[in-house]
């Protein structure tokens, strides 16, 4: 029977494994934190992201779709990769239209905590301010497309926890955008306030009407402690991340 | 029954041809697209219903496809090569004649709902542009005074086919091709072109064990044709080892890398080697089912190529027990793509043939272990499987005389641009770049694109690399640019293709690129600034490493090698020492807005010069 566990190396440090893992869950596992963005707990990844890039042997992959094996030797927090990733959040920054202080994600974004994260004040790439639908058509969620970041969380947790399919990815190269199964926008569609497609959307692209800034800004999940912090926090013990996909 | 219940019934027969499965979601759209112009609404919810997936699935896969569209097209549908090789073969004024024929713009259709026209990326006729598509039919070597008789002819009778009053060479005045197309065969090399005994290879292949075949493979130190140069032996082992089945050999026939054409000669001229190469790797790597993957813009090959396969079904070369060999069966469908350069990845090709987008895979798992509907599967080029064929048939040491110490046998290079012999060469691996331009005919090449927009812009000063996996890597594309061609052009127009066909999966290629082209032509305006150069190489190096396929990862190689070696030009488009502003700050965009407020002209005195300040280069694209 083959070995069950493996052994490899992630910055310097030895760290051991379920053979089937992905090198994020592992790492996250031992204590270690990949930023990422697109991934969530739970779900099939997505790799689209690419913010958990990191050096495996030496070439790139992303840790999120990529399993862990012996002898493997990751580089993840260093100078040069941080950088990747600094660009990558910079990127997903420009293609949109992020206006921080007018947005009720704030706080609460994952995209917004990563570049916290990543000491990014003002991106150095050109905005490019494209035009986004914003669709209002449904009772209770509203869907803004200038924050869309392309995770497909929504798209594969409506799919595979909800079980209705609400959402899918439609155009591609830049026209890429996220669709609606229904020829009427997201008022024609079967989501439901409740459903958990909403919640996991990482930035202010699908959220709940009338729900607005419930909680103060000051007190909000990243005002209290920057993103990933909670990896290794209590080494060992089952971490606190709000994903409510566990 | 109302217009509504007849589209209904319609897609519903169109549906059922294909088995109500969704897995041939390309097909049944495709024909959707063929009787009805476009996929409409309705179209896409009956789809949805009757092969039970989600409508926005359809509609996913209908947005994706170049020649799949949401709004009624023309009846006939022009598509204009865009490339930068037609442009230098005269796109413009027959591009210019089109419009002015039709009364449409690109990408309009005309009033009577009779004419579109579209934009396209290289069809695979580089040899003998400017060409286009009409509906199916390849029309090639056009300038705009055919393009007059092309348009009246069209009108007079809508049948694209009788454009085609002579036909090419060989096989493409083959009853069920009759294509003006040429083959351009201006080098027959010794693997590829010579004559030889019809299945030899097969029947040495199935004289040894699958094993072997493999070995023999291995032995010939064959590579991958298909630009990537993976070991051909290796892969068909992985794919034999793997656990599960039905496995499946895919050859792919998707040839979109920009300026690459040989596989449309081979499928024209030697579908029977490339068959039986199929079949070769089937035995090897016990695979039941094959897929040839024909890309869109190759259709008109298709009928040709049904027909070979029936003919080798009948001759037993093809079905149960081939060739007398007990257990032995195996089939060969064909599926047609429907525009999309992604595609030819590997990972995107398996998705498409799923009846999917063509958006890559992640990998691990590779398709060895988990392809094509999950299961074992092995892609090789067109070419790579013709040369498998000839090494069964003469051995591997017959095969290694040719090439270098990694980079066995010959290669097929498709030439194109500049040069007054462009067509297919069969060469060894190892010939110098300067020797193909001689042979070609390329007298006063200023720069030559070796492997596509995803290779290199070589250097005159380099021009003696030799064409091999060590050195000047190519799928085959060899597109020659005389000294007169503006090279920064030529790579934002390239920069324009990958931006076009980037599935949008992963930031760094759906954003990255956007990014290199504004900063590319920014400095081709004359506004650069000297850390521009810097920003242009950091961009590349992350759009190159944090890319998910080889489509992003390949896509900057332009702006690298360009910026290495040709840096002149860059530093030729760097700040103009008559302003005194910050050339990156255009004062004129700036003011715009409030001089047509206010409803006077610029204080500024601009002369039209400043409008292409690049200097360097007499531009003549
Ligand atoms: C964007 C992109 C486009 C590609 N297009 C083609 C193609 O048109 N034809 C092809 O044979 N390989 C193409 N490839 C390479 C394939 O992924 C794959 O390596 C090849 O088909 C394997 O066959 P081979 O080993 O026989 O070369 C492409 C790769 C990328 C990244
Ligand atoms: S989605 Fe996040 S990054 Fe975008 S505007 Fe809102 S808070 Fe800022
Ligand atoms: S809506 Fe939110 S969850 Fe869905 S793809 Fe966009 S950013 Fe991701
Ligand atoms: S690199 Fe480009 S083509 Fe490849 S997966 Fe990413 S977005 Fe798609
Ligand atoms: S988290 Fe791995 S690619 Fe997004
Ligand atoms: S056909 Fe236009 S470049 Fe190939």
């Amino acid at each position: 029977m083959q070995n069950d566990t493996v052994t490899f190396v992630i910055d310097q440090k030895e760290v051991r494994a379920r053979r089937g893992q992905t090198i994020l869950e592992a790492a996250e596992q031992a204590g270690v934190y990949i930023p990422r963005l697109c991934h969530l707990k739970g779900l099939t990844p997505h790799g689209s992201c690419r913010v958990c890039t990191v050096r495996v042997n030496g070439r790139y992959q992303a840790a999120c779709t990529y399993p862990v094996a012996d002898d493997l030797v990751v580089e993840n927090d260093t100078e040069e990769l941080r950088t990747l990733r600094r660009d990558l959040l910079e990127m997903l920054l420009v293609e949109g239209n992020h206006f921080c202080m007018f947005c009720e994600k704030s706080g609460h974004c994952e995209l917004q905590a990563l570049a916290y994260r990543h000491s990014i004040a003002a991106p150095k790439y050109p905005h490019l301010w494209p035009r986004r639908e914003v669709d209002a058509s449904h009772p209770d969620v509203l869907l803004d497309r200038n924050r869309c970041v392309l995770c497909g969380r929504c798209v594969r947790v409506s799919r595979d926890v909800d079980g209705k399919n609400v959402f899918g990815f439609v155009g591609r190269g830049p026209h890429r955008h996220l669709g609606v199964n229904s020829r009427r926008g997201l008022g024609g569609s079967d989501l439901s306030a409740d459903d958990q497609a909403v919640t996991v959307c990482p930035v202010g692209c699908l959220l709940r009407k009338r729900t607005a800034f419930q909680v103060p800004v000051g007190q909000r999940r990243f005002d209290r402690q920057p993103i990933g912090a909670e990896v290794g926090a209590g080494a060992g013990s089952p971490q606190p991340s709000e994903s409510p996909m566990q | 029954m109302d217009e509504n219940g007849a589209t209904k019934a319609a897609v519903q027969a169109i549906c059922r041809e294909h088995g109500n499965d969704r897995t041939r979601m390309l097909d049944i759209l495709r024909d959707v697209q063929r009787r009805f112009g476009f996929v409409s609404d309705e179209a896409m919810d009956e789809v949805a219903e009757v092969t039970g997936c989600a409508r926005i699935d359809v509609e996913s896969v209908v947005s994706f496809y170049a020649f799949l569209s949401d709004r009624p097209q023309g009846r006939i549908v022009i598509r204009l090569c865009n490339d930068v090789v037609d442009e230098l073969k005269g796109m413009p004024e027959v591009a210019a004649a089109f419009r002015r024929e039709l009364g449409i713009a690109i990408g309009e259709t005309t009033s009577d709902g009779f004419f579109t026209l579209a934009e396209t990326p290289c069809i695979g006729m580089c040899d003998q542009a400017p060409a286009v598509l009409v509906n199916d039919v390849v029309v090639t070597d056009l300038d705009p005074d055919r393009v007059r008789r092309i348009v009246h002819r069209l009108r007079y009778n809508p049948d694209p086919s009788a454009l085609v009053t002579e036909v090419g060479d060989g096989n493409n005045g083959h009853p069920l091709v009759r294509a003006m197309v040429r083959n351009n065969v201006r080098r027959a090399g010794e693997v590829i072109f010579s004559d030889r005994m019809a299945e030899a290879g097969l029947q040495q292949a199935l004289r040894l064990t699958p094993e072997r075949v493999i070995e023999q493979v291995k032995q010939s130190k064959l590579c991958g044709r298909g630009g990537a140069g993976f070991p051909t032996g290796r892969k068909w082992e992985f794919t034999r080892a793997a656990q599960g089945g039905p496995k499946y050999i895919i050859c792919n026939a998707d040839e979109g890398e920009p300026g690459t054409f040989k596989d449309r000669v081979l499928l024209t001229e030697r579908p029977d080697l490339l068959f039986e190469g199929m079949t070769i790797a089937a035995y090897a790597i016990g695979a039941s089912e094959g897929i040839l993957y024909l890309r869109g813009e190759y259709a008109y090959l298709r009928r040709f190529l049904e027909h070979v396969l029936e003919e080798r079904r009948r001759a037993g070369l093809l079905g149960q027990s081939i060739l007398g060999v007990d257990g032995f069966d195996f089939d060969i469908r064909i599926q047609l793509g429907a525009g999309s350069y992604v595609c030819g990845e590997e990972t995107a090709l398996i998705s498409s043939c799923e009846g999917q987008r063509g958006d890559p895979k992640n990998r691990p798992p590779f398709p060895a272990e988990k392809g094509f509907l999950g299961r074992p599967t092995c892609v090789n080029n067109v070419e790579t499987l013709c040369k498998a064929a000839r090494i069964l048939e003469e051995g591997p040491d017959w095969f290694r005389q040719w090439g270098t110490e990694s980079s066995a046998g010959t290669k097929l290079l498709s030439i194109s641009g500049d040069c007054l012999r462009p067509g297919i060469y069969e060469v060894p691996f190892g010939v110098k770049l300067s020797d193909v331009l001689k042979l070609c005919g390329a007298r006063d090449a200023g720069a030559v694109l070796v492997g596509g927009p995803s290779g290199r812009l070589v250097a005159p000063a380099d021009f003696d690399e030799r064409i091999c996996f060590e050195e000047l890597p190519t799928g085959g594309a060899i597109v020659v640019f005389d000294s007169s061609r503006d090279l920064l052009r030529i790579v934002s127009r390239y920069l324009a293709f990958f931006i076009d066909e980037s599935c949008g999966h992963c930031t760094p290629c759906r954003v990255g690129n956007v990014l290199l082209k504004e900063r590319i032509d920014r400095l081709r305006r004359g506004q650069g600034e000297r850390s521009d150069l810097e920003y242009l190489e950091r961009l590349a190096r992350t759009i190159q490493a944090t890319s998910r396929c080889g489509l992003g990862q390949t896509s900057p190689r332009l702006v690298e090698c360009t910026l290495r070696d040709f840096r002149s030009l860059y530093e030729a488009c760097l700040g103009r020492p008559d302003l005194e502003l910050r050339p990156s700050f255009d004062i004129r965009a700036a003011l715009r807005e409030s001089e047509a407020l206010v409803g006077r002209d610029s204080v500024y005195n601009w002369n039209e010069q400043s409008e292409l300040p690049c200097r360097t280069t007499p531009s003549r694209l």
